[in-house]
């Protein structure tokens, strides 16, 4: 890694709940390069809420806290809205993971990626136009002209998910954060969703947040992967190494997967440990 | 155990129908557990759902345990041969109604007697406490809830389960747990499953054949063995197994990063 675009140190994300605070980031760390970081982990373990507590999108009451939340050596911890709105978009973006929840039903696709590209980059709406076409070809709509006129309900799932890829990146974002990007697609698409960010961090040097449930996936497509439980990175290492983790907690979820290469009579079953929330990380950070 | 014949499925009328399922044929032995896979829209699930009868427009041959079904109607004695169980247990249980509200009134339905006893019977057989009986759906977790379906659906001592994602909502270590729970419970009672799922390793560990289907057709019928060495005939189907098993990166990546 030969940059650092983001550098996050000990980052905290806790909600006040009738029963005591309730704590769904436990002290996370890394730093993201122009590079694929995967962050795997199971529902619950704070993977998302620590995508989005990095764009500050965070509602009180929840509470952000780290020791360092920096983009290219700016600290981005809790900025007051506007500030944030400055970056929210055009240098950091996220892709969540259904599209039907965040397009406008209401607006043509168009309208909405030119709205994004306007906002971040005062341009006019000819250059918009042009620049949204543009972007929609990219992500490998094969008919733009027609897309960019429909509605989201007029539109599938896969293609929902792709405008969604070229809305965030119009304004040419130097990190993109994909949460479950593809888990709502099929194999085909999402081989094709995964093809465009792949080329993006190796053309545009972008530094791609992928965060994932699905191990084996991340292992193929991620340069490094992230662990998290309960809230916690219980696990780093390099993905192509991933079948070889040494953590029990990484190592129950790969074996609980049914696999396709040969059968087993039974699937294990992750047995919890209650020192995983807490064990100091052996390899470092 | 079922049997489906040149089986069409078609929504709208005139010019704006769509065809989700063409002649669709096969057949599920008794005890047999039978995959159905294909991309979203291949009408996998819709061909569950005509067989449930939540669909009038289909025509064709269904046949479930000899008997002939038609429309939309569906006999008292199939809705007890036949159970389903839905993708998304967030979805699929009614908010307001306690686990045992659930249980009691699928029973009552069902016309059997000693509810209560069943009930606990119900609970122990997917592997939930009797501490789950009076709790609400949002007090379960995901794979609870989908327990608790699991436990709607045997309720009526069914034979064959029609099994529409059961698992796809869930995170794996809990879907290890369903899947050895609905193994288990197979080798139990003797039942039949017809599964719908866009995962073909746990179609391949759930069944012992399958049919791959594209834009509404059954394309080919294999052996979960096939599956499993990727022998496909058609392209299709062989396309659809790799692309399931792997990413492949086209370009190398950048040495600097």
């Amino acid at each position: 890694m030969t940059d650092t675009l983001l550098s996050v140190s000990n980052l905290r994300v806790s909600f006040p709940t009738r029963s005591g605070v309730f704590e769904a980031v436990r002290g996370v760390s890394f730093d993201l390069g122009r590079e694929r970081l995967g962050v795997v982990g199971e529902s619950g373990s704070g993977k998302s809420m620590t995508g989005r507590a990095i764009l500050g999108l965070v509602r009180p009451p929840g509470k952000v806290t780290a020791g360092r939340l920096e983009l290219n050596g700016q600290s981005i911890l809790n900025l007051p809205e506007k500030q944030m709105r400055a970056i929210r978009g055009s240098r950091i973006s996220m892709v969540m993971q259904d599209p039907k929840f965040s397009l406008n039903p209401v607006m043509t696709v168009g309208q909405q990626i030119m709205e994004s590209y306007r906002l971040h980059s005062g341009q006019s709406g000819r250059a918009a136009r042009e620049k949204a076409l543009g972007m929609l070809h990219a992500v490998q709509i094969r008919d733009p002209e027609r897309v960019f006129d429909a509605y989201p309900h007029e539109v599938s799932g896969g293609m929902g998910q792709r405008i969604m890829i070229a809305m965030m990146l119009a304004p040419d974002p130097q990190i993109l954060i994909a949460d479950e990007p593809t888990s709502a697609l099929d194999v085909s698409v999402r081989n094709e969703v995964l093809r465009i960010m792949d080329k993006l961090v190796s053309d545009r040097g972008m530094g791609l947040i992928f965060i994932s449930h699905d191990l084996n996936l991340v292992a193929q497509f991620c340069d490094r992967v992230l662990i998290m439980y309960a809230g916690r990175v219980v696990e780093e290492l390099a993905a192509k190494d991933l079948h070889n983790a040494r953590h029990p907690y990484t190592r129950g979820l790969l074996e609980s997967l049914p696999r396709l290469d040969h059968a087993v009579e039974r699937l294990s079953v992750l047995e919890r440990q209650d020192g995983w929330r807490d064990e100091i990380r052996p390899n470092g950070a | 155990m079922l049997k489906v014949e040149d089986l069409n499925v078609w929504f709208g009328d005139h010019h704006e129908r769509v065809h989700a399922v063409r002649s669709a044929s096969f057949t599920v032995g008794t005890g047999e557990s039978f995959g159905l896979v294909g991309e979203s829209g291949s009408g996998k699930s819709t061909i569950l759902r005509a067989i449930t009868g939540l669909f009038g427009s289909w025509s064709g041959l269904v046949e479930v345990a000899g008997q002939r079904v038609s429309g939309r109607h569906r006999s008292r004695a199939f809705h007890k041969a036949v159970q389903m169980v839905f993708q998304d247990p967030y979805a699929s249980l009614h908010p307001r109604h306690s686990v045992d509200r659930v249980l009691s009134e699928t029973l009552h339905l069902q016309g059997m007697d000693q509810i209560d006893a069943r009930i606990t019977r119900l609970l122990d057989s997917v592997g939930l406490g009797r501490g789950f009986r009076f709790r609400y759906p949002h007090q379960l977790s995901g794979g609870q809830r989908q327990r608790v379906a699991i436990a709607r659906a045997l309720a009526a001592e069914p034979r064959l389960l029609l099994l529409d994602e059961p698992t796809s909502a869930l995170d794996v270590s809990v879907q290890a747990e369903i899947l050895n729970l609905l193994s288990d419970l197979r080798k139990e009672r003797g039942l039949t499953f017809v599964m719908v799922s866009h995962d073909l390793s746990v179609v391949a560990h759930m069944c012992d054949r399958l049919a791959v289907m594209r834009g509404g057709e059954v394309v080919e019928q294999m052996q979960a063995a096939t599956l499993r060495s990727g022998d496909a005939q058609t392209g299709y189907a062989r396309d659809l197994l790799a692309a399931s098993s792997s990413y492949r990166r086209e370009t190398t990546p950048d040495p600097a990063a």
